[in-house]
């Protein structure tokens, strides 16, 4: 008996424990929602469940700087940069995956290097390439930088993805007379879908995060990306942020993502342990 | 294990299935390799090569951003120099000017100190002459010991300065400078390496619970998981600004909470105050960063084939016995590498510190000390050093990981 109440005191500890790293976890999200639909002075009273709930600063967060903008640009950004990579990384991560050469190892080490630079390292170095190429505050000069972290990335994880294929496949192929090209194409390609799919979706995220190059080569408003518009909203007073309006922007960019990374909960797990990308 | 290790490096599976070496297939094949590879390494090099060189460069030059001089090759003047102030250089001059309370007369001089020949010229012996080289287009030392201000208009007359000829306390007007020589750039070290040591250290202990729970088999395990994801699915600056919004000194929830549980006796500024900015930007990179060291650490968990567990049941070993001395060992090549990348991670830290605490001297990173540099205060030079600095810590530490990593790897084989 007194085994049994044992056994159900660790149970009952257990539950709480994980039930302490839920809230742990969740709350700061559900605090900014709740947060978000609390308008005027609502804003700065402590209800834990919004007594009037008003879509008020959501509407101001469009009204008041042109976030819609915002997002169209790291739309824009994100996909181009990523599309760019993968497209470059699909062949790329054949020739390191599939064929042995001389400096196939030391290639790898660059990519792997370059994918955890500092991206402060180059800044002044990249200032200076982006001012070279015409390119300061366009959603070009992001695009061309974002490929210095989503370039190696994809490479890397496309790379351990085309090793772990079959060489059946490869080799059947080539007796039939098949081309690298080919190969690709006709025959990896269509194998590739979900992990372009991962790769691709982790990269993004990747993009769509970047703060220091978005903060530092764009200028105008309307050019910004949606982290650094975020970071950077102010209101009518210089005192106080509009904590109502930059939790809406949060809510607004957040769902998405969360979304995204809970339908692909179980193979964004395996790309991580494949690239172990910075979160 | 083995899986999981190639897994996580390409680099380890090089010495496999080479097919006979020399045919020409082989050779097509390797030749198709290098054009696949050619398109992929020209980009890289433009956007990772190209920069990093040139931020080099532009550590060794006295670059100034938006400046209308060319940029000047210094050496490491921007890392460590020990002279008159960097500032006081001046492009028509050819050197430092220099304001000098004489030991002897106690009279202020005007002074032009030459670095190469490290001579100090007096400005009151300053004559015209015209017998100068007319094809120096920049001031130069001429044979007689003087320094020649060339016009710069392309003038005829030109101007010389005579060395000073009284004594000169040269710890008076020189003093150690450079990135080297600078106490925030130490701060901001110290401040980055105390992060990145608390916070992965607490991420490690964290994670590795998260992950065993999460590894346990009972009803809900895919809730807990899909909660332990949100925060890595949060933007870092999204996740700084709700912290900020949370830790906020007037209306934050923390402080409401805290107040309410006795903790604390009246309301904190938690990312003002001196002694609690560091830890509350701390609290926020565990809360945001834990969820993908758990999950790393889960993926090596599943690995574990459960017959050892069973062997240990029947065996009678208790589960903490278990846990030290067959799990840990088992996982530690996989924790390893996720404790290295986040370690990589931490020391580069921008954009959360920036947001939640600008650019406050308290937790001030190596990274916003060398934008702040860069930008704020547009020294290209000084900051590409600061920048140049930090690449060189972290790719020391990449190294160090490349080298732990292959003999972990090889020694799963």
């Amino acid at each position: 008996m007194t085994n049994r109440t044992k056994r159900r005191l660790w149970r009952v500890a257990f539950y709480v424990l994980v039930a302490f790293i839920i809230v742990y976890t969740v709350f700061p999200f559900y605090w900014a929602i709740v947060s978000s639909l609390k308008a005027g002075s609502a804003l700065f009273q402590v209800d834990f469940i919004p007594p009037e709930p008003a879509w008020d600063n959501y509407a101001s967060v469009f009204r008041e700087q042109p976030f819609a903008r915002n997002i169209m640009n790291s739309v824009i950004v994100s996909s181009v940069s990523v599309v760019l990579s993968l497209f470059l990384a699909v062949t790329a991560a054949y020739a390191l995956g599939r064929v042995k050469f001389k400096g196939r190892g030391a290639l790898l080490l660059i990519v792997l290097g370059v994918s955890m630079f500092p991206q402060v390292a180059v800044l002044s170095g990249m200032y200076e390439l982006v001012g070279a190429l015409d390119l300061y505050n366009t959603l070009g000069s992001l695009i061309l930088s974002y490929m210095i972290f989503t370039l190696p990335f994809t490479v890397w994880v496309l790379t351990t993805f085309m090793r772990d294929l079959p060489t059946e496949l490869e080799e059947a192929a080539t007796v039939d007379g098949a081309t690298p090209w080919q190969i690709i194409i006709k025959v990896f390609m269509p194998l590739m879908g979900p992990a372009l799919a991962t790769t691709g979706l982790l990269a993004f995220i990747a993009a769509w995060n970047e703060f220091l190059f978005a903060l530092t080569f764009i200028l105008s408003n309307d050019t910004r990306t949606v982290p650094v518009a975020i970071a950077l909203i102010t209101g009518g007073s210089q005192f106080e942020s509009p904590w109502g309006n930059i939790m809406a922007a949060s809510v607004i960019v957040t769902v998405p993502l969360i979304v995204l990374v809970l339908i692909f909960q179980r193979k964004i797990v395996s790309g991580l342990t494949a690239g172990a990308v910075k979160g | 294990m083995t899986d999981h290790a190639a897994t996580a490096s390409p680099v380890a599976a090089v010495g496999r299935a080479a097919p006979p070496r020399g045919s020409s297939l082989t050779r097509q094949r390797v030749r198709a390799a290098w054009t696949f590879l050619l398109p992929m390494i020209v980009v890289l090099s433009l956007v990772a090569g190209w920069p990093l060189l040139s931020t080099m460069y532009l550590s060794f030059t006295n670059a100034f951003l938006g400046g209308t001089a060319e940029a000047r090759f210094v050496g490491f003047q921007n890392y460590a120099f020990y002279g008159p102030n960097l500032r006081d250089w001046d492009d028509e001059f050819g050197g430092f000017f220099v304001t000098y309370e004489s030991v002897e007369t106690g009279a202020a001089v005007d002074l032009l100190y030459e670095p190469d020949s490290r001579v100090f010229f007096d400005f009151d012996t300053e004559e015209d002459i015209d017998n100068f080289d007319t094809s120096q287009t920049v001031p130069y030392l001429a044979d007689d010991g003087r320094w020649i201000l060339v016009p710069l208009d392309g003038g005829t007359g030109a101007t010389a300065l005579s060395p000073y000829e009284g004594e000169i306390d040269t710890s008076a007007v020189f003093s150690w400078q450079g990135v080297l020589a600078d106490a925030q750039w130490w701060r901001s070290v110290w401040n980055t390496i105390w992060f990145s040591v608390i916070s992965v250290t607490l991420e490690l202990v964290l994670g590795l619970a998260i992950a065993l729970i999460l590894n346990a088999n009972m009803p809900g395990r895919g809730l807990l998981r899909a909660a332990v994801l949100i925060p890595w699915a949060i933007p870092t600056i999204v996740s700084a600004q709700m912290w900020g919004w949370m830790l906020n000194d007037q209306y934050g929830v923390i402080n409401e909470i805290m107040l309410w549980a006795g903790l604390i006796s009246e309301r904190m500024a938690w990312t003002a105050n001196p002694s609690t900015a560091l830890p509350a930007v701390i609290a926020v990179d565990v809360w945001k960063t834990t969820p993908f060291m758990a999950l790393l650490i889960l993926a090596a968990l599943q690995l574990l084939p459960g017959e050892i567990y069973e062997a240990g049941k029947v065996d009678g070993i208790h589960p903490v016995r278990m846990f030290f001395k067959v799990t840990l060992p088992l996982i530690r090549p996989a924790v390893m590498v996720a404790v290295i990348f986040r370690a990589l991670d931490a020391l580069r830290i921008f954009d959360l510190i920036y947001v939640l605490t600008s650019n406050s001297r308290d937790t001030m990173s190596m990274s916003i000390y060398a934008r702040q540099q860069l930008v704020d205060f547009q020294n290209v030079g000084f900051g590409s050093a600061a920048s140049t600095v930090l690449f060189v810590i972290i790719a020391t530490f990449t190294v160090l990981y490349i080298v732990l990593g292959k003999v972990n790897f090889d020694g799963g084989r």
